[in-house]
């Protein structure tokens, strides 16, 4: 007799956008080897943006999995690429882990936990419910909030930390990245695409680590003309869905 | 003088119409540029020709619309013609950057698929 199986088996992706990445991807992968959890099967998906480090023969020291792509997509292309993948190897959940160690694996349960128990199609890891760990700068934190506001404004939900990539998406929320996500600085933009889909989105509080290695993609210099670039892709993305209907492909 | 001076110009514009056209037409037959985007220059140097050859047609379509000074009437055509054309390329470029990004995507897939089946031969 087959005994069946009282909790299905979740297949999970742990997506790794990573450009020069050297110096932090391999423990990150080590870790990420000796992480289980309970009825899941975790696997490791590194994504080699074009770094121009060693970051590509650092990932195949440790893994055969993972995408190298061609030519620098950006965060945003990297990251669906991923997606991508998850999609159409029929994953369960994906989720999103920076490269640099700053996202905490240990976390990884609980934001997959509110998909598990069918609460949120979208879950977001937040470092400002609890204010614990990492805070960023105060000129971050200021756009931060900027958005907290826009969005409170735009769709009436409140994400207090919508540039936190630490995400996780179940198939629902697959589906609709694999055909469009956006390019530049893609996670305050794609809680508009989520919320305006019908995603159900939900926040939790995490602790966050400072960046191990690497360079933030927001560097100090261009803070301006990310906050311009991202408050214009908010209202663009917000107004093509709410004009053109749900689905939007380029 | 009053009217050597025109006539010299005359003959320039006629001649540097006529080099630009050919230019354009060496590169559509070398393959170098589209025919789609060679309609709109072929178009440009057809006009560039037509107002060169017809010296007061530019003096009379200025009084029609009311411009005092006719030149002024080149500059504005002009500035509009490049500048829609200018949106006119962005417009290909990002259309060009969804379908590399695409592209991109597709070929890490395929290539992530491909090892995946020469490591299960293995």
């Amino acid at each position: 007799m087959v005994k069946t199986e009282i909790n299905k088996h979740i297949k999970l992706l742990i997506v790794i956008p990573c450009y020069n990445e050297e110096e932090s991807i391999g423990n990150l992968l080590q870790s990420l080897q000796s992480l289980s959890l309970p009825n899941v099967s975790i696997t490791a998906l590194p994504v080699n943006d074009c770094s121009k480090d060693n970051t590509l023969s650092v990932i195949r020291k440790h893994t055969s999995t993972y995408l190298n792509l061609p030519v620098n997509l950006g965060i945003g292309g990297a990251v669906q690429s991923g997606y991508k993948y998850a999609y159409k190897n029929k994953f369960d959940i994906a989720i999103q882990l920076d490269g640099d160690g700053q996202h905490p694996i240990n976390e990884i349960q609980n934001l997959i936990q509110p998909i598990l128990n069918n609460e949120a199609d979208v879950v977001i890891g937040s470092r400002f419910i609890t204010k614990q760990g990492f805070q960023s700068s105060t000129l971050r934190r200021t756009g931060i909030k900027y958005f907290k506001n826009l969005n409170r404004l735009l769709l009436g939900i409140t994400i207090t930390d919508s540039t936190s990539g630490f995400r996780a998406l179940n198939i629902k929320a697959l589906e609709i990245v694999n055909d469009y996500y956006p390019d530049e600085y893609p996670e305050p933009e794609a809680i508009v695409l989520y919320h305006l889909n019908n995603l159900k989105i939900k926040e939790i509080p995490v602790v966050m680590h400072e960046r191990q290695g690497g360079q933030s993609s927001i560097r100090s210099f261009g803070s301006i003309y990310y906050m311009m670039k991202v408050t214009l892709g908010i209202l663009f993305i917000y107004l093509r869905l709410k004009l053109n209907g749900k689905r939007h492909t380029l | 003088m009053e009217n050597v001076i025109p006539f010299k110009i005359q003959i320039i514009s006629i001649i540097g119409s006529l080099l630009f056209m050919f230019f354009i037409f060496r590169l559509i037959t070398k393959g170098k540029l589209r025919e789609e985007y060679s309609i709109v220059w072929i178009f440009c140097t057809i006009t560039l020709l037509v107002f060169a050859i017809w010296r007061n047609g530019l003096d009379l379509i200025a009084k029609m619309l009311g411009v005092y000074y006719a030149p002024a009437l080149i500059f504005l055509g002009a500035i509009f013609a490049i500048i829609i054309f200018l949106v006119h390329l962005s417009v290909v470029n990002s259309k060009q950057h969804a379908q590399i990004k695409l592209l991109a995507q597709e070929l890490a897939l395929l290539k992530n698929k491909l090892e995946e089946k020469e490591n299960e031969n293995k």
